[in-house]
């Protein structure tokens, strides 16, 4: 413990001072400030979208801030690449993988500062040397030689960390670098940041999970919306008082006025197994009813959705539309059923961002305006003007490129589309991710008006309060499995924290689906 | 800093004022290039803007036209089509070999089902097998050309009685003093053009091609749509066999090769992107047209045929290049 | 099943293309009993080494994930260049030919490095242009050798081996080790698997592309002055359609057009597979134009074989 207050003294090596980044019609980080000492774990938390991965980009050189200070070791650093933040011993391991997939790990390690003999060849039996030096430092089972394209995503991860490793880092990022690995490889990843808090490196930590921040950091920071929300040494708070910085206030008043009068049941799924995705998923939604559905990115809560939707196939279990089985063999069969998913990915999923607003809020529905095949334009127009006026969409005109727009108008568009098809099930897909407060709240009601008016509305988030915010009910997914089910308006935080991170003690559901 | 940022992006909306005339001019840029180049031409030569000249250019490119008007669909749905020139080869071939067996009716009634056969081939395999366009479409460019030859033994094939078929019509004759193949190529031009831009159909390709992931999650049914690309590429194809047919009376087997890069040749310096998603017909019929024309200028201007060849090389480039540019700097400032 | 493809996807040491020509080998060499003799094997090398050596350079640009449709366009202009120079001397004018592909395969580079249009356009232009170029310098017409030493070339041999099959497997080993074992080579297949991450990683992408496309433009050159050397004459249509000829052998080899991923060894596979299809169908006396279709259809089965092998991509939907 000695050692741990010498740290708490020591300098920082790294600070950030009123760090502000704005995109178009978004302004990511707000006067964010913070510092790491060197040999600690400061773990930075904050919902998705919260700019935390924002903020961490500025660090490497992947964006320049638009306004703020980069001070490492008392020194005003302006990083234009990532290879100069790297070179000035600052590296982030990626939460998306940088590998090239049909090189060896070495080769991947080493990538751009390969060892080399005359003649440019390429120094291997260095390159592996050092390599496998590395490897073990990481206590990594396979060897320098393999290809990355065959190896599993954990140990692809494990290969990033090794790359951080080539140079002397000061500072090492993780970003969600449990997201992809089982519970046998973590303590793997704890030793290493424990070797590496050792050496005096200075280590940010990004993750949700509260049981290894508490377990492994000396403090933590809070980002909300972009805004920095304060910093606490991890021995003198409790995951209470950290989630309710997370939070804020913001919770109270999307309580209010929920949809009370359900009807039948319009979507039943029993017994849903999709190999290797999710297994005897059963839940069911009402007409006029808001199911949240509540877990971790990766527990299998989009693929439970694109099933419904008819993009996987399933190998057991059956799904019931108002009373009838249903099993579409194409996304078209579920859209003219009467079924809408608002995707996950907005942009790669969502929109066509080359294309114009009218001509995306209508791509869904495209023989409601239509006769004999020819678009009816003025009923086009119809349809874009009811929806921009109801949905408040902030549109120069319809004949904007919806890449343009910002996310949260962005999602209104997505959002219109599958309204304009009437559905009788809508599925959203985190709603709300990446678009600001303001937003946020107008979808949060919309989603209640849906409902309301007699939708059967099925939520996906993996944030606690929108799911609390919004559902009636709520179902709590992990590793593939249902692990719970709780009313909305009677569950406790640390209930639901539980039931999706899988931890023991929860609910009978949850203890099974643990092993 | 913030404030030089702040400076900038003011900069940049009171240009958004602008930006009305300048994305017309981007868009109008090859129509632009193309007058002004029509009147350097005329310049160096009195013939050039000569009724019975344009008319003469025009016809000559019709056939490359027809297909690049389907092509330019098939491209639009973000695929490509190299084995066009086979098929065209393919398919004259066959029309006038069955002209004199089975009386021309026939012979372009099996011609249209035989190209339309190959087109689902290729939409097959590329529709719903979900093979890369361009690999499958260069396996079926070799295939289709051995068919040729296996079908004609290796020898040219022709119609015996020449003036007396009304085949002839298609490549020979006129309609109101306008040669046929050029109302065929204008009319498909305008049919394909219409269908592209005010159909339900046409919107769904170019929500294929701008993106097929936010397609399919729209409830498209991407396999269906990418399948019928290449019917109608195909059928554009078998429309230019009977064209070419009827000109020749006659064919060799090798006719089209080649063609299917000059097509793509002429969609590019349209504008067409080959990323998909974007252009348009009559942008494809104006860059045909200003092949077209060019090798027609230079050879007025007394160069040999195959200067165009290098100015071709040049301006395709230049406008890609400079679309690029543009595009780089107007529409794609806002991304990071 | 799960051991085929492991073994197939594995396929470090052995491409699936291999298996094929061993097939075809073995077939012809019971169907016809010309075909296993040294002279037809040597026969096989030389018909193969023009399509070989384009398909060298093509590899590189490919795993790059760029494409080159140029190739057969710069191969015409180097053999007439070769031919026609031959009055300023034989050294002038083979080194001429070089220089000329090397410069060709330069401005590809830096238009694709410089302006980022489309490897496929930028070289589709340059294919049609270069063509322009050998009829501007031919004014249509066929050139023949003066120089006999240049004819004697081509079919000349070191001891029982032709001199052009030599330069052609050479040229194939160097290609493969430099792939294999230099800091470019490996550059090449970063630069094409994840552009980003080779960007981060500092590496020159656009000087590494540069590079390839010289090389590609090279060994075009190289392979027209060596079919000019065989022929004892140039045409000034030489080299059409010989760039489908060659991304047919380097997709057959395993190259993906996507980039990241390829070989020298595949490469050697599929040029050797459609050399022996066309020999061994000749010695058949099949006609020539059945071997269009079949290796149309081999390419196509080659594609779906391939898909099948790595069906889970893009997380298993059906999109």
């Amino acid at each position: 413990m000695t050692a741990m207050t010498q740290n708490a003294e020591a300098r920082p090596v790294l600070e950030l001072v009123d760090i502000t980044k704005r995109f178009p019609g978004v302004v990511a980080l707000n006067k964010v400030s913070f510092d790491v000492r060197p040999g600690e774990v400061h773990a930075l938390l904050g919902e998705n979208g919260a700019g935390k991965s924002t903020l961490m980009k500025v660090l490497a050189g992947k964006h320049r801030p638009n306004g703020g200070k980069i001070i490492l070791e008392d020194e005003e650093r302006v990083f234009d690449t990532p290879k100069e933040a790297k070179r000035s011993g600052i590296v982030l391991i990626h939460q998306e993988q940088s590998l090239v997939p049909e090189m060896s790990v070495a080769e991947n390690i080493f990538l751009g500062s390969t060892p080399r003999k005359w003649g440019n060849r390429v120094d291997w039996k260095r390159l592996h040397a050092d390599s496998t030096e590395i490897l073990e430092r990481l206590k990594c089972d396979f060897s320098s030689r393999d290809l990355v394209s065959s190896l599993s995503i954990a140990k692809k991860q494990m290969v990033e960390i090794a790359r951080a490793l080539v140079f002397t880092p000061k500072i090492v990022v993780f970003d969600e670098p449990t997201a992809s690995l089982t519970d046998h490889e973590k303590p793997v990843l704890y030793d290493v940041i424990r070797n590496l808090q050792a050496q005096g490196v200075g280590i940010v930590y990004i993750s949700h999970r509260m049981d290894e921040i508490f377990q492994l950091s000396q403090r933590i920071s809070v980002l909300r919306d972009g805004e920095y929300t304060g910093t606490v040494n991890t021995a003198e708070t409790d995951e209470e008082s950290v989630t309710q910085m997370m939070i804020g206030r913001s919770l109270e008043l999307d309580h209010a006025s929920k949809p009370s009068e359900f009807g039948g049941p319009m979507l039943e799924v029993r017994g849903l197994t999709v190999k290797g995705v999710c297994s005897d998923v059963s839940f069911t939604v009402r007409k006029g009813e808001i199911v949240g559905m509540y877990g971790l990115v990766g527990a299998g809560r989009s693929e439970v959705a694109e099933t419904i939707f008819g993009l996987r196939h399933y190998t057991a279990g059956e799904i019931r539309l108002d009373g009838q089985v249903v099993d579409f063999r194409s996304t078209h069969d579920a859209v003219t059923s009467g079924i809408a998913l608002v995707p996950e990915d907005r942009k790669d999923q969502g929109l066509v961002l080359g294309m114009n607003c009218r001509d995306n809020m209508t791509l869904a529905g495209l023989s409601t305006v239509s006769s004999f095949g020819f678009m009816k334009s003025r009923d086009e127009r119809a349809v874009y003007d009811r929806y921009q006026q109801a949905m408040k969409i902030k549109s120069p005109s319809w004949r904007q490129r919806v890449g343009n727009l910002s996310g949260g108008n962005q999602q209104k568009i997505v959002i219109g589309k599958w309204l304009h098809t009437h559905p009788r099930l809508l599925i959203l897909d985190e709603p709300t991710r990446g678009i600001d407060v303001g937003s946020k709240a107008e979808i949060h009601a919309l989603i209640k008006e849906l409902a309301r008016s007699g939708y059967a509305v099925l939520v996906i988030s993996s944030e606690m309060p929108e799911v609390l915010g919004v559902s009636n009910r709520i179902i709590a997914m992990y590793d593939g499995r249902v692990t719970a089910e709780f009313d909305a308006d009677n569950v406790g935080e640390d209930q639901l924290v539980q039931a999706i991170t899988g931890m023991t003690g929860s609910t009978p559901q949850a203890a099974g689906a643990v092993v | 800093m913030a404030s030089a940022e702040d400076v900038k992006q003011g900069f940049m909306l009171s240009k958004n004022q602008r930006a009305g005339l300048l994305s017309f001019l981007s868009a109008q840029g090859i129509l632009v290039f193309f007058l002004i180049s029509m009147l350097a031409f005329s310049l160096f030569s009195e013939q050039f803007l000569s009724q019975s000249n344009i008319m003469t250019v025009v016809r000559q490119a019709s056939i490359i036209g027809i297909i690049a008007v389907g092509v330019t669909v098939v491209i639009i749905g973000g695929n490509l089509d190299l084995s066009v020139g086979s098929m065209l080869s393919f398919s004259t071939v066959l029309v006038v070999d069955l002209h004199d067996k089975i009386g021309p009716t026939n012979a372009i009634l099996v011609m249209f089902a035989m190209t339309l056969l190959i087109g689902a081939v290729n939409g097959f395999l590329i529709g719903f097998m979900r093979l890369n366009s361009l690999i499958v479409t260069l396996a079926m460019l070799s295939a289709i050309q051995g068919l040729v030859l296996i079908y004609s033994g290796g020898q040219n094939v022709d119609i015996a009685n020449q003036g007396d078929t009304w085949f002839a019509f298609f490549g020979r004759d006129y309609v109101a003093g306008i040669a046929v193949p050029v109302l065929l190529f204008g009319l498909l031009a305008v049919i394909v053009q219409v269908v592209m831009s005010f159909t339900g159909y046409g919107r769904r390709i170019f929500a294929i091609g701008g993106n097929p992931v936010a397609a399919v999650y729209s409830g498209i049914r991407k396999n269906w749509c990418v399948f019928s690309t290449y019917l109608i590429s195909a059928f554009c194809v078998a429309c230019a066999a009977l064209v070419l047919g009827s000109r020749v009376m006659g064919s060799q087997n090798n006719v089209g090769q080649g063609y299917e890069l000059l097509v793509l040749a002429g969609i590019i310096l349209g504008g067409t992107s080959l990323l998909g998603g974007a252009g348009s017909i009559w942008k494809t019929v104006i860059g045909v047209l200003i092949l077209g024309f060019i090798q027609n200028g230079l050879l007025l201007m007394g160069y040999p045929y195959y200067a165009q060849w290098l100015v071709t090389w040049v301006i395709i480039i230049l406008a890609v290049w400079l679309d690029l540019a543009y595009k780089r700097k107007h529409l794609f400032t806002t991304h990071s | 099943m799960t051991t085929l493809k492991s073994f197939l996807r594995g396929g470090a040491f052995i491409q699936p293309i291999w298996i094929f020509v061993i097939a075809l080998f073995v077939f012809f060499s019971l169907m016809s009993e010309y075909f296993l003799s040294l002279g037809n094997i040597n026969n096989i090398l030389v018909q193969t080494s023009t399509i070989g050596l384009l398909a060298l350079g093509m590899t590189y640009v490919m795993i790059n994930g760029n494409i080159d449709l140029s190739v057969g366009a710069t191969l015409g202009l180097a053999a007439s260049l070769a031919v026609g120079l031959q009055p300023l001397g034989l050294t002038v004018a083979v080194l001429a030919s070089l220089a000329a592909g090397i410069v060709i395969g330069a401005i590809n580079g830096l238009i694709v490095w410089k302006t980022g249009v489309n490897a496929f356009i930028v070289t589709l232009g340059a294919m049609i242009g270069v063509r322009g170029l050998i009829f501007v310098y031919t004014q249509e017409q066929s050139f023949y050798a003066s120089n006999f030493a240049f004819v004697d070339f081509g079919a000349s041999t070191i001891g029982p081996f032709p001199v052009l099959a030599i330069i052609f497997l050479a040229c194939t080993l160097i290609m493969h080790l430099v792939l294999k074992k230099t800091g470019h080579g490996r550059n090449t297949f970063a630069v094409g698997g994840n552009p980003e991450a080779a960007m981060d990683a500092g590496i020159r992408i656009g000087r590494n592309m540069l590079i390839n496309f010289i090389i590609v433009g090279f060994f075009a050159a190289l392979a027209g002055v060596l079919l000019a050397t065989q022929m004892g004459a140039s045409t000034p249509n030489l080299g059409r359609d010989y760039e489908l000829w060659t991304i047919t052998a380097v997709v057959l080899g395993g190259t993906k057009l996507t980039g990241g991923h390829g070989s020298i060894s595949g490469t050697l596979g599929g040029v050797l597979a459609i050399g022996i299809l066309r020999n061994g169908m000749n010695m058949m006396q099949v006609p020539a134009f059945y071997v269009l279709v079949i290796l149309g259809a081999i390419l196509i089965t080659v594609l779906i074989i391939d898909q099948r092998l790595n069906v889970p991509t893009a997380k298993g939907v059906r999109a």
